[in-house]
């Protein structure tokens, strides 16, 4: 452990604490607190049987009272280990409560019943992960198909945007044309029109056309990203000309040129379009609660929040669903963040 | 990128070369009637070609309704499409805007949009500051020499990504009467809180939880902004002799200012749209203590019995134009930091 | 057969023209170099020549066809760029093999037709690589042979050396000369290095600021430059001009009197006394020994290059003369010398910089 302190703490250069290094110390391990924190609570608590989360005060670990077969009772029996009159400590499982006084009984021997007060008796805790919150879930509720609902949209918006926000950003970096300014003045103008502004107006188009408590009504509104446009076209522009010249005199029609020539440069923007493409879609809630009214078609974020919103909180459920549905983006985070740091870094889009 | 850095990523293996055949035939089926348009209206046909998807969903799904949104704030009755409405004129604006004290919400004939107008703005101004304030210390303190900054990083970052239905599940799982921040306080020895049963802890959990999931953006934006400072210049005032604090006040910050510019204005214009975290967290309540604006929009115009799109869109506009000249402040501000970055 | 020709062509950015009137004719199988200094428009006639660029006016005519309107892909050119424009996600091969397969080429053809240009050009072990991880020299051959590969009528080629340090520079031109002799086709050709238009050109033309201002061999702009700008491009080190006068003489042998009193005789036409005259004359006719017009100069720096030394100095009137002299001279900076011209090798200009035609100066050699 020292070892690990001094690795920490030891400053490049190895000049004198100052104590402002105090406060950034200080700082940095409240924050690790605060923010990783509740995220390594809530995987602690999804592994809690429903007993077990309505302990108070709760216990870190996700403890269960360790439960014995007996011969002569049908059912498991809790353990506890009790301290007798005499000062001797034993392991007793318990068969009923009668007011203050429990009746126990030795596992070896279960005829003989032994009184002993509440106080005297501490149950034995084993540590047990219920995951049964992770499967029931599956089995007996929707889950499953919210899970796939989120998939589906997820992966179809992004590649729709891909293909669409990158078409439009080669004719936009790679083309002289009239009314090219405009275009990108429309386009930035709708970057000041948020989805929130607009949800009244865009629900009555989605009924129009037929796609209200539909998964395309959820995917479509969100594919002609204007993020995503001037993001790749930003990224398109640095591509030089003349490799497309090079093409054209090597008999490349345009198309060929789009897919076989920038797309493939534009590939390092077209991944960081992707990565928030699809963290986008997957955490999207406030249009999906909008479009989807039937319980078959939820995402599992709109899922997750009415399950969550039931007058009897299963919370044993709701936090290992809450688990599933951040597993994804953690996943990706891990393996790309590098990309994704980066990327926001230098767009300044989330 | 250079473009040789660039290919990097483009060259891919030999499995992703097997998943893109259906691809590339799909692009070669494409290349006919691309090449027919070229040859038959030239470039221009071609660009515009290549804009008409993306241009079209836009129309459909972003224009469209933006310029139907006037026109819904302008009519009345239950009726969903705009045909079957009743022209009301200025109505909606005018019920919207009916107080006898804009001070007292209550006063209001559509009270919840005045207590939501009101919570948003108490929510903007304190979340906003308090945000950018904590942005950037985590930012000066990450822009320090020091091991693992990525771990660093990364611990501030991770919340950005995660689903603001998360965000809230794993907040008020803390928050609940038998939760983690009542154990603790009873450890201490004080009494447990119904954090979000009371109005004033509501509010400041509602903040509180926003702040924890966006931070991580400031940060990274404020992190880049620190970085391009260039080292010779904290050399040269350590040459100097210049005191800590005084690099900080006269050489870091100054330096960073268009970056917070930056970063103040896209934290208002998110912070405008407050709703997903605190819908989850708290539903608006207790009452409206928590109702912000565009949970009052969504909630007029599309989650009651009896929906009042009119009322909605015109709220909805009257947001809109707020957030319009955020942006173009927003926007403005970037083109000057550009500039500046440039000289 | 490729035979190119420019009637009449100009080009304008908005009100900024960069061509003007430009006519040219390219022969079969010439080589033909563009050349003048950077912003002259070499490159955009080239451009427009490739059908990368629409002339405002004029004509692009092609085998007698005039081929304005024909997109480059149709035109049957190819070219070398500048920055090679090879594709980086490519390896050699498929950046090679692109232009055949977009003209739906068999494929056995395409690998064929790699394989011999690979070998031609000596790149068959770079095959499978990415442009980054060549060299410059061998991006110059990848990118040269992706111009050979569709065996066009015209190479264009714009200024595809500038990018190569002056060693490998000397090579590929020699290379480049060969592979010309070799495939008989016709090059177009770019540079604003003088030398490399010298050594490569079958004829060179000159541009600058959008006109043509001299079209000849390589030695005939170096012995008859038309005006005094081709008389001070061509030619390295550059050609001295020293003012002066006319000062009386007798037909065919006027008398001009250099700023600083020296005089020298030239058999071009007299003009009044006192018009003002521009004489050129390279290094390379200067000598501190012997010769008749001796020029007292004060030496100001010597670079001594071994084959040969060459001295700047200053005389009266006359602030600063190069001289390239043979051989190795104990001359060092600070010393008085005399310079004698050869006036068999003299230039003349008049004030708006035209030759003023004697058509006496003697052919050099």
């Amino acid at each position: 452990m020292s070892g690990i302190a001094t690795f920490l703490t030891r400053r490049r250069g190895g000049a004198s604490w100052h104590f402002t290094d105090v406060l950034a110390w200080i700082w940095l391990v409240a924050g690790l607190l605060l923010m990783f924190g509740p995220v390594v609570w809530l995987g602690l608590s999804s592994f809690k049987t429903r007993a077990a989360l309505s302990e108070f005060p709760p216990t870190l670990l996700p403890y269960e009272t360790a439960m014995v077969h007996v011969e002569g009772f049908d059912e498991p029996l809790p353990l506890y280990r009790v301290m007798m009159e005499d000062g001797e400590e034993r392991l007793l499982v318990q068969v009923r409560r009668i007011g203050t006084v429990a009746q126990m009984a030795d596992p070896e021997a279960p005829e003989e019943i032994i009184r002993v007060p509440l106080a005297a008796r501490q149950p034995v805790r084993e540590i047990k992960l219920a995951t049964e919150n992770y499967s029931t879930p599956f089995k007996r509720y929707n889950f499953l198909r919210y899970f796939y609902n989120s998939v589906f949209v997820t992966v179809v918006a992004t590649i729709i945007t891909l293909i669409f926000n990158s078409m439009a950003a080669f004719a936009l970096s790679k083309y002289e044309f009239k009314g090219r300014t405009a275009v990108l003045a429309i386009i930035l103008a709708t970057l000041m029109v948020p989805l929130s502004v607009i949800i009244i107006p865009l629900f009555s188009v989605i009924n129009g056309l037929n796609l209200f408590n539909s998964l395309w009504g959820v995917i479509l509104p969100t594919v002609a990203t204007p993020t995503g446009v001037f993001l790749l076209r930003q990224y398109m522009l640095t591509i030089p000309d003349e490799l497309l010249e090079a093409a054209r005199m090597d008999h490349a029609s345009e198309w060929k040129i789009y897919w076989r020539i920038v797309l493939p440069l534009a590939m390092p923007a077209v991944a960081v379009l992707a990565i928030f493409s699809v963290m986008w879609r997957w955490n999207d809630f406030l249009w999906p609660l909008i479009v989807l009214s039937d319980q078959e078609l939820y995402t599992l974020q709109v899922g997750l929040n009415s399950f969550q919103g039931e007058l009897n909180v299963q919370w044993h459920y709701v936090l290992a669903m809450t688990v599933v549905s951040m597993l994804p983006v953690v996943v990706i985070f891990a393996f790309l963040q590098r990309f994704i740091t980066s990327g926001i870094a230098s767009t300044g889009i989330k | 990128m250079t473009v040789e850095t660039r290919q990097g990523i483009a060259g891919g293996g030999h499995f992703a070369s097997l998943l893109l055949a259906p691809l590339r035939w799909a692009m070669n089926l494409i290349d006919r009637p691309m090449s027919f348009v070229q040859r038959r209206f030239g470039l221009g046909g071609v660009a515009a070609t290549f804009l008409a998807p993306n241009m079209l969903v836009f129309g459909i799904f972003v224009l469209f309704p933006m310029t139907l949104n006037v026109a819904y704030s302008f009519t009345g009755g239950g009726a969903l499409f705009l045909n079957n409405r009743v022209f009301v004129g200025t109505l909606q604006y005018e019920t919207l805007l009916a107080c006898r004290d804009f001070l007292d919400a209550a006063s209001c004939r559509e009270d919840r949009f005045w207590r939501a107008v009101g919570n948003t703005g108490f929510f903007v101004v304190v979340q906003v500051t308090a945000l950018v304030l904590v942005s950037l210390a985590t930012a000066l303190v990450l822009n320090r020499e020091m091991r693992a900054r990525g771990f660093w990083r990364a611990v501030f970052f991770f919340p950005v990504l995660l689903s603001p239905v998360v965000v809230a599940l794993i907040w008020k799982w803390i928050l609940q009467r038998n939760g983690l921040l009542n154990a603790a306080l009873l450890e201490l020895g004080f009494e447990p809180v119904l954090w979000l049963v009371n109005r004033g802890w509501a509010m400041f959990w509602a903040i509180f939880l926003s702040i924890w999931a966006h931070l991580g953006f400031y940060t990274l934006i404020l992190l880049a902004g620190l970085q391009a400072i260039p080292r010779d210049l904290y050399e040269a005032a350590e040459m100097d002799g210049a005191p800590r604090w005084r690099v900080l006040t006269r050489i870091t910050l100054p330096l960073l200012w268009p970056n917070m510019v930056v970063v103040i204005l896209l934290a208002l214009i998110r912070a405008v749209q407050v709703f997903d975290e605190v819908f989850v967290l708290t539903g608006g309540g207790p009452g409206t203590a928590t109702l912000f604006l565009v949970q009052y929009i969504y909630e007029t115009g599309l989650a009651q019995q009896v929906r009042n799109l009119g009322l909605a869109s015109a709220a909805s506009i009257l947001m809109a134009v707020v957030l319009i000249v955020l942006t173009l402040i927003q926007l403005l501000a970037s083109a000057w930091r550009e500039r500046k970055e440039q000289r | 057969m490729s035979h190119l020709e420019l009637k009449n062509v100009s080009k304008s950015f908005g009100p900024v023209g960069v061509l003007h009137h430009v006519d040219i004719e390219v022969k079969d199988r010439e080589f033909v170099v563009f050349v003048g200094p950077s912003g002259c428009g070499k490159s955009t006639l080239l451009r427009i020549i490739a059908g990368l660029e629409k002339a405002t006016s004029g004509d692009v005519v092609l085998d007698g066809e005039v081929v304005n309107h024909l997109a480059a892909a149709d035109r049957g050119l190819a070219m070398v760029f500048q920055s090679y424009a090879l594709y980086p996600h490519m390896s050699v091969r498929q950046n090679l093999s692109f232009g055949l397969e977009n003209t739906k080429t068999p494929r056995d053809k395409i690998e064929a037709r790699v394989a011999e240009i690979a070998r031609m050009l000596r790149i068959e072990e770079l095959l499978e690589r990415k442009p980054r991880q060549l060299s410059g020299g061998q991006r110059q051959r990848v990118a040269i042979g992706r111009a050979m590969v569709r065996r066009p009528g015209v190479f264009l080629l714009d200024e595809p050396l500038s990018n190569l340090d002056a060693e490998l520079r000397v090579t590929m031109r020699a290379e480049l000369a060969a592979l010309h002799k070799r495939l008989d086709a016709t090059m177009i050709y770019v540079t604003h290095d003088q030398t490399e238009a010298m050594t490569l050109a079958d004829r060179i033309v000159v541009l600058r600021d959008g006109r043509v201002e001299q079209i000849g061999t390589p030695l005939e702009l170096y012995n008859r430059p038309a005006n005094r700008f081709v008389a001070g491009f061509i030619g390295a080190p550059h050609m001295n001009f020293l003012e002066g006068r006319f000062a009386g003489g007798e037909a065919g042998a006027a008398r001009i009197e250099l700023d600083g009193g020296h005089m020298l005789s030239l058999r071009i036409p007299v003009r009044p006394e006192g018009e003002p005259i521009t004489i050129g004359v390279r290094p390379h006719h200067i000598e501190t020994q012997g010769g008749q017009a001796r020029i007292p100069a004060t030496v100001t720096l010597v670079e001594a290059l071994g084959p040969e030394t060459v001295i700047h100095a200053e005389a009266e009137g006359q602030p600063r003369i190069v001289a390239a002299l043979a051989g190795q001279r104990a001359i060092t900076s600070g010393d008085t010398v005399s310079l004698a011209l050869d006036e068999r090798f003299l230039h003349a200009f008049d004030a708006d910089g035209r030759r003023v035609t004697e058509g006496e100066v003697a052919e050099e050699m």
